[in-house]
């Protein structure tokens, strides 16, 4: 449902992004990271990035993304594991102090450029 | 193997190494064409939601400044959000100055109910942000541009009625409140994980309809702390006022906390 606004900030950290001496050069595809924690639906991110990106500098990007899984350590006993079930209880030790390592990514990690010395020489 | 909340993951431009769905070909010459080492791809490595949490800083900044405590009170549409900040309102404002910024797609009926507590209101109407289903901390710091920040003690948030957007966005509040009715099912916790983890307080609201409900209370409490294991649980009536003093307790604890003494 925000995706649309997530979507026009990649956009904007994409196009700041690029080098100033290869601007004009064709964005080929931007690498995401999301979290499954995150409240994103990657379809639909998908979708308003294509909707919103047209007449930009990251026109025609592909939105690569990988998804994190949600993996959580116990501040008690240490134990780490991954959360497949929406339970945030240690499995080990049965201790309510837990933290979230990893699951709330919402990241760019890189854009990756058209390589235009491939087709020009 | 650990797993790091920032690992780099850096994909090459020609990396073999996984499947790819290029619309083109290359071939093995044009590989060895490429001379950077970089094989173009650009490092970013940067929060989508960078913009969104440099303001939400810097409008927890300017609350501080002003020794205002902030509650971001969120909850779906329908669970009774205006209803009890209008009785949360009643039992704070003797002594404490409070605000409201309430969002909504558009309209400002919440505003107009809100308004009869005494308390000032800016209203921000979505609608204008695109139909947003949240309020963002650009929004946030627009409203409070509207709000006497010198002659106030608490501003509450009251934001668009939603348990999926909201969550993911900081607007430079203190505490985050989750409402929860008895009137919308025991599995919300589950389905809104994001939601229910990140907030410090839930108020299971509308209890008084319970004699009239197949809802099983029990297994909504077991739900929220399967989620967060330390939330505080307030089962509460906006409508008969039941169960209200142990949450403005803990709301009035909240505040002292964070602000200390009362200004002067």
């Amino acid at each position: 449902m925000h995706e649309m606004g997530l979507a026009l900030e990649i956009i904007d950290i994409a196009t700041a992004s690029i080098p100033a001496d290869l601007a004009g050069t064709r964005v080929e595809r931007i690498n995401l990271t999301v979290g499954k924690l995150s409240a994103v639906v990657p379809e639909s991110l998908r979708f308003c990035f294509q909707v919103a990106s047209r007449e930009t500098a990251v026109e025609g990007a592909e939105l690569h993304i990988e998804e994190v899984p949600v993996v959580a350590r116990c501040k008690q006993c240490r134990h780490e594991w991954t959360i497949d079930e929406p339970v945030f209880r240690c499995p080990a030790c049965d201790a309510t102090t837990i933290e979230v390592v990893s699951g709330r990514e919402l990241d760019i990690r890189s854009i990756e450029l058209e390589d235009k010395e491939e087709k020009g020489q | 193997m650990p797993f790091s909340l920032f690992r780099t993951v850096i994909r090459r431009h020609h990396d073999h190494g996984r499947p790819h769905h290029h619309p083109h070909d290359h071939s093995h010459e044009d590989h060895e064409t490429v001379r950077s080492g970089a094989g173009r791809e650009i490092k970013v490595v940067r929060r989508v939601l960078d913009a969104n949490d440099r303001m939400a800083q810097a409008n927890r900044r300017l609350f501080a400044a002003h020794n205002i405590f902030v509650l971001n009170v969120m909850s779906s549409p329908g669970s009774g959000k205006t209803t009890v900040l209008m009785r949360t309102l009643g039992q704070l404002m003797p002594d404490l100055r409070c605000a409201v910024i309430v969002g909504d797609i558009c309209s400002t009926l919440d505003a107009d109910r809100l308004s009869v507590s005494g308390a000032p209101v800016v209203q921000v109407n979505t609608d204008e942000f695109g139909g947003d289903c949240h309020l963002a901390a650009h929004v946030i710091e627009r409203a409070a541009a509207e709000l006497p920040l010198d002659d106030l003690d608490v501003l509450i948030v009251e934001n668009v009625g939603n348990l999926v957007c909201p969550a993911e966005f900081d607007i430079g509040e203190d505490r985050r409140v989750v409402i929860l009715s008895t009137t919308e099912g025991e599995e919300k916790p589950i389905k809104y994980p994001l939601m229910f983890r990140l907030c410090q307080a839930t108020l299971l609201n509308k209890i008084d309809l319970l004699p009239y409900l197949d809802y099983d209370r029990q297994l909504a409490l077991r739900n929220i702390r399967q989620i967060q294991p330390d939330m505080s649980i307030f089962e509460l009536s906006a409508k008969t006022g039941e169960g209200f003093d142990p949450w403005i307790a803990w709301l009035r604890s909240q505040i002292a906390a964070k602000r200390g003494t009362a200004k002067g």
